[in-house]
């Protein structure tokens, strides 16, 4: 039974963790929140839906679908509600005030265009329960895990190991410096939008496939618990966002097996203002880091 | 007498200055939040349990609410005086929800099916008098020693200190009294919509009182009013801007933060405030 549980908060988290990256790779960059990047995710869910209901395409075509579309999105939202204040200056934290403005304006236009109820994801993909010993797995289950896992990894590699991931760690590590060394940081930064958005789009379609439900307002809780995993991970660490991601869907679906149900969504952030009281810098981040990011 | 419709307009206009005003408080000493809509709540709650329940008197039972508004103003306030920025914003917008989710799933005020048969006690002019003696705080206020503390900490914190500025108290009692405020907002708007569920309290409620004093302008609290009297106006004037009100407000926002970040009233003052930590 535990383990069963456990099997499930990992599916869980794992989806988290992929809007959980979004927020940290844009903050590593900028030291901003995208607080629209809820609305990024769900979205993402939309277009997944409504490519699945029009071309009667598979998953995999949706997740294409929402994974391009919102990194579409993303690189839009920088360069119409993030550039043009960088460029003018101003109070530091106005870029972070202006994306509340675009995550509103998408939410409602998003309710005026499809309406504001729970939508069901038509099942194209017949779910199969496999067994492994006591646990139960559904394709449901392993698809979400391996296309969670897939983009990690890749992500990861790309981070760690090519030039443009570098050059993304120097635009993170200082931009001025980043600029002064060559790095075209503008166009680092649409990529970072780019990135981050569309692994939260392909975290919507997969919230949709495990809850078989969405609507347009799905982005702000989520968006809330992906902030609440970016902080337990440490701000901006790519690695903490994963396993903060991890972390908190164990802890939901544990929470709702032995304790009250109804409060599941409350845990996220009772946990996400305990780290900010005890550990700002999250789980695995040093203090240092977070002095020279506040 | 004037008008049902008018009535209507001119108590959410104040309502919404009263909710404007409780965020400008703790805006006016650097620190955002983005929970108001959950110390709203707890006084809308709090007042309706009371009058709807128990019968008790409107005055006392708005009291109440923004009594325990407050109080947990002073429970969010503490962490307030550990971190700033982002951090704050974050922690504000957690504890809105947390909230939010408390009064979703409370049972004995209904839970998610809400409160409703309160009985209507928000008069015009009861709003009108309590924006009047806001109003009235504030000019104090701005005129006064902590006035001018409040504003050497949104300037300086360090400097604030050094002049003898008691950063603790002062940040815990802005928190609280912006808390206190919005309980009051929350008891107003409770009497006056006659039914209350917790998707009211939510973060648009949070994000739309935000808005209200970023579009004034953070720099006075007569900006808070303006950006009130915008916010709840311009729909009514027009039409269009009804049907996309949360649109129109929310490029709004983009636009202004983009030419006019410093707001509707005031003007630009030079930046103190490092542009990008870290850059």
């Amino acid at each position: 039974m535990l383990l069963q549980q456990l099997v499930n908060g990992v599916m869980l988290g794992s989806t988290y963790a992929l809007i959980a990256i979004g927020y940290t790779l844009v903050f590593g960059v900028l030291h901003l929140v995208h607080l629209a990047h809820g609305e990024v995710f769900m979205i993402g869910a939309f277009i997944g839906l409504y490519v699945v209901l029009w071309t009667g395409a598979g998953v995999i075509p949706a997740l294409i679908g929402a994974l391009l579309g919102t990194a579409l999105l993303g690189m839009l939202i920088e360069l119409v509600a993030f550039r043009p204040i960088r460029a003018r200056g101003g109070h530091f934290l106005a870029p972070m005030i202006s994306t509340i403005g675009v995550g509103i304006v998408l939410q409602e236009v998003t309710t005026r265009l499809f309406g504001g109820e729970l939508v069901g994801f038509p099942h194209r993909l017949e779910p199969v329960t496999f067994r492994l010993g006591p646990v139960a797995v559904t394709s449901v289950q392993l698809l979400i895990l391996g296309v969670a896992l897939v983009l990690m990894v890749t992500l990861h590699l790309f981070v760690a190991r090519t030039r443009l991931g570098m050059a993304m760690r120097a635009t993170a590590e200082s931009l001025l410096t980043a600029r002064l060394l060559g790095i075209n940081t503008s166009r680092i930064i649409l990529l970072t939008f780019a990135i981050a958005s569309g692994l939260g789009g392909v975290a919507g379609v997969l919230v949709g496939l495990s809850f078989n439900a969405i609507s347009p307002f799905m982005g702000v809780d989520m968006g809330v618990k992906g902030l609440a995993i970016m902080l337990i991970g440490g701000l901006g660490n790519i690695h903490g966002a994963m396993v903060g991601g991890m972390i908190l869907g164990v802890i939901e679906v544990l929470s709702v097996a032995y304790l009250a149900s109804s409060y599941r969504d409350a845990f996220a952030f009772a946990m996400m203002i305990a780290i900010l009281l005890f550990r700002p810098q999250g789980l695995f981040g040093s203090a240092q880091s977070v002095e020279a990011r506040v | 007498m004037i008008d049902q419709y008018a009535e209507s307009v001119l108590i959410f206009l104040g309502i919404n200055t009263v909710l404007a005003l409780s965020l400008s408080l703790p805006v006016s000493a650097g620190l955002l939040s983005l929970g108001q809509g959950g110390f709203m709540a707890i006084g809308a709650y709090t007042s309706a349990a009371l009058t709807t329940w128990y019968g008790v008197p409107f005055p006392l039972a708005l009291a109440a609410g923004a009594l325990l508004a407050a109080v947990a103003g002073l429970a969010v306030g503490f962490p307030a005086l550990r971190i700033k920025g982002v951090y704050l914003l974050i922690l504000t917008m957690g504890f809105g929800e947390i909230v939010r989710i408390f009064f979703l799933n409370f049972e004995p005020t209904g839970a998610a099916s809400g409160l409703g048969g309160i009985p209507q006690a928000t008069t015009p002019l009861g709003v009108a008098v309590t924006v009047a003696v806001l109003l009235l705080f504030f000019l104090q206020l701005r005129r006064s020693r902590i006035g001018r503390a409040i504003e050497a900490l949104r300037e300086d914190e360090l400097a604030a200190e050094l002049m003898g500025v008691g950063l603790t108290r002062l940040k815990l009692a802005v928190f609280a009294v912006g808390a206190l405020i919005a309980g009051v907002g929350g008891a107003l708007y409770a009497h006056y919509a006659l039914f209350i569920d917790s998707a009211q309290f939510g973060f648009h409620r949070s994000a739309e009182i935000f808005i209200i004093v970023l579009l004034g302008g953070m720099g006075s609290f007569w900006g808070a009013v303006a950006g009130a009297v915008a916010v709840t106006l311009l729909p009514e004037i027009l039409r269009v801007i009804q049907e996309w009100r949360m649109t129109f407000f929310g490029t709004l926002l983009v636009a202004m933060m983009i030419w006019r970040p410093w707001g509707l009233i005031g003007r630009p003052r030079p930046v103190l405030i490092p542009r990008t930590p870290g850059a």
